[in-house]
């Protein structure tokens, strides 16, 4: 898989080999796509959709689809990024998020991308959804309060910790992360070091006795928008 | 209890040989055997098939007919599908929660007889009907409804229920069922007289790749709906690299208001059967699956005898028809109520023992299918249509339809009309004379496609049925004058919002807002502003959903926006102070006030 691909993104000519995603020739190139439910550990799941791009005038994610010679990918649009900024918006409506008390504050990539994509608030009505909080386990506590379903937990505790810890239970709005067990975490076998732990881009599982060791106003996200660091490598 | 459980639920999995790609088969045999895949149960089967408890709990709360709290030993499916309410579902409801003294979503005090709603059971021309645990009753009235719940009570099993019989195949005894084909056209392709053996005879008479070549010249396209060109299909898998193939028919039919499929089921199965044996040998496949709807489940008996006597016949098995190495055979795999595994890569992932999640794209399914190897999904008309180009040539089949869409087409009317039911028409045909055919030629609006397709007007119905320009599945739904087209919206809406599988955001957070929109629309608190948001919403979950469910779900909003906007008109208002009216202080603070135990002070002008 050697054979260089030429393509372009809003223009600008991109040059890298076949079998890379849009998105991570993107990122090579220090352009910034949009995204959220991808982890560079990962494999590309594109369920949340932040990442749509236009490829020669149809929509696909970015972090899936493979590059081709000679397309043409739009992705900073006002079309786009009002679609993007509904991906937000959903995502903190159909949950309960609370920024202002939230241990993940400023470390969080969809407040991060809400910021970047400046929303103030989201344009829909909140569900105001009942979700289950789980604090049995020792070192860590889910709150699916926070959840925003990306399933970044499901892979990595299934195919980097070999544990499947996490699944999806439930379709469609009802669909929610359940653990493996009758109901608590602490009856699995999960543990504060499993790449699963570290993965969650919103506060839905989270460290105990670790949250504010950073404090706000040093955290990832609160001198630089999300994304500058992809955008730096633009040479 | 527990050890009975436990060695039942070994026997179950030993059964399907431990395996994990059969947990479908596995939890449908607990479900049925125990009323419920309970907590304990998904342990013992994570064990025996080796993997985790929470895969099999993903599994059991995907799919609506498993369950993992008790359901009752019968269990009625009353469906609710918008035809069915226009038929006065409502009054059967009524009437089954009467007899049955429970609400729906309940079971009675005893424990025997569960009450639900389901959406589209494919019976849209004989309805009000529900499905009894797999037997179907249909043309449901409140007389019915008392005679079938004091006969149900005699013996708590449904085949005993006392009906009369159908037509056709329906009233054979592996069917025994009430359902009618309500075939009111038959055409030159599926429905008219056949030679079976006759086309899979001339296709192994020829190559593979002259096979492929002969439905390319056929001109065939899928009659799912997408339309996409089989022959094309079938060479894209023939070409992919795999130590396996698979063909796979999609006998999955969902979406509201189809039920095309159920007649070729029950009256055409040996040509469906015929059709993916050819498939296979032109693609190189040794298997084939027929993924079957689990509300069809009352033709499994009959199906599987027609593959026992292709099996005796050598139409399938071992060097079919004398053809040395060509080998194939068919499986039936059962699904479990849920709309999205028509998507062909959920079917497979639902083939695979997986939640009917859709699958990244690409790789396609021709590349990468079922298990990894390549493997082709189609129709079960199309595959019907395959064979009959084999049998009678690709120049005669072309002979009927239009220059883009040759051949029939099966079309299942449902709704405000006086004949409804199964429809063989050529290609082409305008709406207008559809609507003369079935007897419903002052419709108010006809939905083209089932509520993913289009609801079109009367401005419209000089249009034709056809790929390139009204691409329908099969659905057409009518609906009459009296009809209220946002209500009907709204309905449709509430289908998606179920069936959705819940992966990607814009789907499954935007349908409910669409739906919620619709509703204050409909309790008479819309704005203008709120048909400019439905527009604007409705295309952003288009242009960002990951499948072709919500690329298509917000189409009856879209379309009913656009053809019947006076019916949105109507029933918003600018409010006079520029406020919303949607915040009801007064009603949001009645709970507090109640556990308060005191009035609230308000301070009004």
């Amino acid at each position: 898989m050697s054979e260089q691909i030429t393509f372009t993104i809003d223009g600008v000519e991109i040059k890298d080999k076949a079998g890379q995603t849009i998105m991570q020739a993107a990122d090579e190139a220090g352009i910034y796509i949009p995204r959220l439910c991808r982890h560079p550990d990962l494999p590309p799941r594109g369920s949340c959709r932040v990442c749509t791009v236009f490829v020669n005038g149809k929509p696909q994610a970015a972090c899936t689809q493979p590059i081709a010679e000679g397309m043409t990918v739009e992705n900073d649009t006002p079309e786009l990024k009002e679609s993007r900024r509904n991906i937000i918006d959903m995502l903190f409506i159909e949950g309960n998020h609370f920024c202002m008390f939230c241990e993940k504050s400023g470390n969080c990539e969809l407040q991060a991308l809400a910021y970047r994509l400046g929303i103030l608030s989201p344009k829909y009505p909140y569900f105001f959804p009942k979700k289950d909080v789980d604090s049995t386990h020792p070192d860590i506590f889910l709150d699916l309060n926070r959840c925003i379903l990306c399933g970044r937990c499901v892979e990595a505790s299934r195919d980097v910790d070999h544990k499947g810890v996490f699944e999806f239970v439930g379709r469609g709005i009802e669909k929610k992360i359940a653990v493996n067990a009758e109901a608590d975490l602490k009856d699995t076998d999960f543990a504060a070091t499993d790449k699963a732990a570290d993965v969650c881009p919103v506060g839905a599982i989270n460290k105990k006795r670790t949250a504010f060791s950073t404090p706000i106003g040093k955290r990832l996200y609160d001198t630089k928008p999300i994304g500058s660091e992809i955008e730096e490598r633009k040479k | 209890m527990s050890e009975n459980l436990q060695s039942e639920i070994k026997a179950i999995c030993q059964g399907s040989g431990n395996d994990r790609t059969k947990m479908m088969d596995i939890v449908r045999a607990v479900q049925e055997k125990f009323g419920q895949v309970s907590s304990e149960a998904m342990d013992i089967i994570a064990k025996f098939v080796n993997c985790h408890r929470v895969e099999v709990e993903g599994i059991v709360s995907f799919y609506t007919f498993l369950s993992k709290n008790p359901k009752g030993k019968v269990i009625i499916r009353l469906c609710n599908d918008v035809v069915d309410k226009m038929a006065g579902v409502g009054a059967v409801a009524d009437a089954f929660k009467k007899e049955l003294s429970i609400d729906f979503g309940q079971t009675t005090t005893d424990g025997k007889i569960t009450l639900e709603y389901t959406p589209c059971i494919g019976m849209c021309d004989q309805a009000p009907a529900a499905l009894i645990n797999d037997e179907v009753i249909t043309y449901l009235s409140t007389d019915k409804v008392k005679e079938i719940v004091a006969d149900i009570k005699k013996h708590y099993d449904p085949s005993k229920l006392k009906h009369r019989l159908g037509d056709g195949n329906n009233a054979d005894e592996l069917v025994h069922s009430c359902v009618h084909n309500g075939l009111r056209k038959k055409g030159p392709v599926i429905f008219a007289d056949y030679k079976s053996k006759a086309g899979l005879k001339n296709a192994l008479a020829v190559s593979p790749v002259e096979i492929i070549n002969v439905v390319k010249a056929a001109r065939l396209r899928g009659r799912g709906g997408a339309g996409f060109p089989t022959g094309m299909k079938w060479q894209f898998t023939r070409a992919a690299v795999g130590e396996k193939k698979f063909i796979l028919c999609n006998a999955d039919e969902g979406e509201p208001g189809t039920f095309k499929d159920r007649v070729i089921l029950t009256e055409r199965a040996d040509m469906l059967f015929e059709g993916m044996a050819i498939g296979g040998y032109a693609i190189g496949a040794q298997a084939g699956i027929l993924y079957l709807r689990g509300e069809y489940a009352y033709l499994i008996k009959l199906l599987e005898k027609i593959l026992k006597d292709r099996r005796y016949k050598n139409l399938l098995g071992k060097d079919i028809l004398g053809k040395k190495g060509f080998n194939f055979d068919i499986t039936i795999q059962m699904g479990a109520g849920a709309y999205i595994c028509g998507e062909e890569t959920a079917l497979i992932s639902s083939c695979e023992g997986l939640r009917g999640d859709p699958k990244t794209r690409p790789p396609f399914p021709v590349q990468k299918g079922y298990l990894g190897y390549p493997t082709a999904v189609n129709n079960v008309e199309t595959l019907c249509c395959a064979t009959r180009i084999l049998e009678m040539g690709a120049a005669w089949f072309a002979e009927t339809g239009s220059k883009g869409s040759p051949g029939t087409k099966l079309l299942s009317v449902s709704g405000d009309c006086k004949q409804p039911g199964v429809y063989e028409l050529p290609f082409g045909i305008k709406v207008k004379d559809l609507l003369k055919e079935v007897g419903a030629e002052d419709a108010q609006a006809v939905l083209v496609g089932g509520p993913s397709g289009q609801i079109i007007g009367p401005n419209d119905y000089n249009r034709t049925i056809c790929y390139d320009d009204l691409a329908t599945g099969g659905a057409v739904i009518v609906f009459g004058s009296e009809r209220d087209m946002v209500e009907i919206a709204t309905e449709y809406m509430e289908f998606f919002v179920e069936e959705n599988c819940g992966y990607c955001t814009p789907c499954r957070v935007g349908n409910v807002l669409l739906k919620k929109h619709l509703d204050k629309i409909l309790a008479g608190k819309g704005e203008p502003q709120d048909l400019d948001a439905l527009q604007e919403l409705g295309e952003s979950i288009k242009t960002t959903s990951r499948c072709g469910l919500g690329q298509t779900s917000p189409n009856p909003v879209l379309t009913t926006l656009k053809n019947f906007r006076q019916s949105y008109e109507k029933k918003v208002k600018k409010s006079p102070d520029g406020m919303q009216p949607t915040f009801d202080i007064r009603k949001a603070l009645a709970d507090a006030e109640k556990i308060a135990n005191r009035q609230s002070v308000m301070f009004t002008k």
